[in-house]
């Protein structure tokens, strides 16, 4: 069990933002977590990678605690995240966002005195392809479009070369094209690394989820299964639909 | 190209303030005044470098630069005032004047290392870097930034700048420390002694700027710029965001330092006037009105802008804060690049009207 987190609760000011009394993940394992708004998905993964400070639980990941750690600590334990807003470093070069991210001594001193060498270099290009930015290498991350962007955080996220990532809404604001790059993109990474994936997408969560989905609702697990079994699960269908959502209702 | 352009911009530069200024002073058509002008500019380019690393390039406003200035330049005083103090103190060791007038009897066990001139050095730098330690450790430890950073600096100078206003501070209180006499033996008043503090600071600003080059160059100064960009994307790809904040602080307030040591000799004062606050925010204008974000820009910047004070001062004397006010408005809304960023484009249209035909699609391949 590369992560397991028992009784995690979190409140925003007397509001249980969540309240999850266990998540099990394997290595290698892809998981999609759905959710209507406000379930708590993006602050589960807030504090999984040190963003928000849990009230109680245990969170182990790869043997170790991870509550309590600074996000540095928790980075360098191998945990990546990717954010919902694609968040990248605009004014570097495509090349230069990715160099920052390949996994080093990332110290002042070894930073002063840095010496790029081939193998980092062969590297970048290689997870470049992967993610399709190979001819973008020299341009301004700033002056990507909005997709390129989010795949450029992919990338940042893959090259610190993370057991564990977390990936939140990677489709959002993509078009169907690149919703389904995306999708394959995932699939592939998910052959070398564990991954979390928040969705709202249906259509996309159909592509990715080849292992379990997790329900998440008000904060706390409704239930957790393979695709078809949460499509036609009655008290997902009702919280869904209790939230008028249109897309599953659609689907 | 760029680097031809470079090239001919630093060959100018170097023709004109290494070779036709000092010549023209020694052969006597430029004044002793020009030349320590312009050697306090170069001084006061220093600082901007130091302004820009911390703010142009990690995003950080600090507004204390002129305070670090003041560290430097009070250590150095306190040395040339030591050197030529007429006044003993009860145990036999010369005091300044301005102690005797105050009827203090020795001299205070915090002037005492100043005697060496080694020693004030050491400690002109120690001190800035060990105030920059530790009250960025503070300041980036509480994850303080943006508007908050800007003001609790002000804050600092202010409550410095008051200290330094006593005269209980023993450092020559509204007066500062004034009235230089020699250093290392050699006279402050003479042509020669200027000329060469003149080439020292030209020298050190061209050191400055070579190491400040080196310095963003490097790996490190793109996490600087990664820090300005997104600071959290900073710290979730593992890099320790409160070390490089620290580390470019101290920099920041060494450059300064050293700027202000080389300021005061050529000044022949120091007051507590250098460290109000509105000091620290001019020398930020400097770098803004230059071109922040660009090593190039911010000397161009506080050269440019403190030879238009010295003209305007004695053209319009009662003006110059609304003239600097309103290239500061003019720069910030129109030209947010500085002067360098609206050359730069002035240029490049030029060579686009020039060369009509810049295939895009050429240009993206030759980058990748």
């Amino acid at each position: 069990m590369l992560l397991t987190v028992k009784n995690l609760s979190v409140s925003f000011g007397g509001v249980h933002a969540l309240n999850l009394s266990r998540f099990n993940l394997l290595d290698r394992e892809l998981r999609v977590i759905i959710g209507p708004n406000g379930a708590g998905k993006s602050t589960y993964l807030d504090i999984l990678c040190g963003k928000t400070k849990a009230d109680t639980g245990e969170v182990h990941f790869d043997g170790h605690s991870v509550l309590g750690k600074s996000e540095v600590r928790i980075a360098d334990m191998g945990i990546g995240r990717k954010f919902q807003k694609p968040s990248i470093f605009p004014s570097l070069t495509v090349y230069d966002n990715m160099l920052l991210a390949f996994k080093m001594n990332k110290g002042i001193f070894a930073s002063l005195f840095f010496k790029p060498n081939q193998e980092m270099d062969d590297r970048i290009h290689e997870v470049a392809l992967k993610v399709g930015l190979q001819k973008s290498l020299g341009k301004v991350a700033g002056e990507l479009s909005h997709g390129q962007k989010q795949w450029l955080e992919i990338a940042i996220v893959v090259l610190q070369d993370p057991k564990l990532m977390l990936i939140d809404e990677p489709a959002a604001g993509m078009s169907d094209e690149e919703t389904e790059k995306t999708g394959e993109l995932l699939l592939q990474l998910a052959r070398q690394h564990a991954i979390i994936v928040i969705e709202h997408d249906m259509k996309f969560v159909e592509q990715i989820a080849q292992d379990l989905v997790t329900v998440l609702v008000r904060g706390k697990l409704l239930m957790e299964g393979t695709f078809d079994e949460v499509r036609n699960d009655q008290r997902v269908i009702d919280s869904y639909l209790g939230r008028a959502n249109v897309q599953l209702e659609n689907f | 190209m760029g680097n031809k352009k470079d090239f001919g911009l630093y060959a100018c530069g170097i023709a004109l303030f290494l070779i036709i200024l000092p010549l023209g002073n020694v052969l006597g058509f430029v004044s002793g005044n020009t030349i320590s002008l312009w050697g306090r500019y170069f001084c006061f380019a220093i600082v901007a470098l130091g302004v820009d690393l911390i703010w142009g390039y990690t995003g950080i406003l600090s507004m204390c630069q002129a305070f670090f200035f003041c560290l430097g330049g009070y250590s150095i005083a306190m040395h040339i005032v030591l050197k030529g103090a007429t006044a003993s103190g009860a145990n036999g060791i010369p005091m300044p004047d301005f102690m005797a007038w105050n009827q203090v009897e020795t001299l205070p066990f915090f002037w005492v290392p100043f005697q060496s001139f080694g020693l004030s050095l050491a400690l002109g730098l120690l001190i800035p870097a060990a105030f920059a330690l530790v009250f960025g450790y503070f300041i980036f430890r509480s994850r303080i930034r943006g508007v908050y950073m800007a003001i609790i600096t002000q804050a600092l100078a202010l409550a410095m700048w008051l200290i330094f206003l006593r005269n209980e501070t023993m450092l020559g209180g509204t007066n500062g420390l004034t009235d230089f006499k020699t250093l290392l033996g050699l006279s402050l008043s003479t042509p020669g002694v200027k000329l060469g503090l003149y080439v020292v600071s030209l020298l050190t600003l061209g050191i400055a700027f070579w190491f400040s080059r080196k310095l963003v160059d490097s790996k490190f100064g793109k996490v600087l710029q990664a820090i300005r960009d997104s600071e959290s994307r900073t710290s979730y790809t593992a890099y320790r965001v409160m070390h490089y904040k620290l580390a470019i602080f101290i920099v920041a307030a060494l450059l300064a330092a050293v700027a202000g040591m080389l300021y005061v000799p050529q000044t022949g004062i120091i007051t507590p006037g250098r460290m109000d606050v509105r000091a620290s925010v001019e020398m930020v204008m400097w770098v803004a009105i230059g071109g922040r974000g660009k090593l190039k820009g911010a000397i161009l910047g506080s050269l440019i802008v403190n030879f238009l004070y010295s003209i305007c001062t004695s053209l319009f004397p009662d003006s110059w804060l609304f003239i600097l006010g309103f290239l500061f408005v003019t720069t910030v809304l129109y030209f947010d690049k500085g002067l360098l960023g609206m050359l730069e484009t002035v240029v490049a249209k030029l060579g686009s009207k020039r060369k009509p035909s810049p295939q895009p699609a050429g240009h993206e391949v030759m980058q990748s």
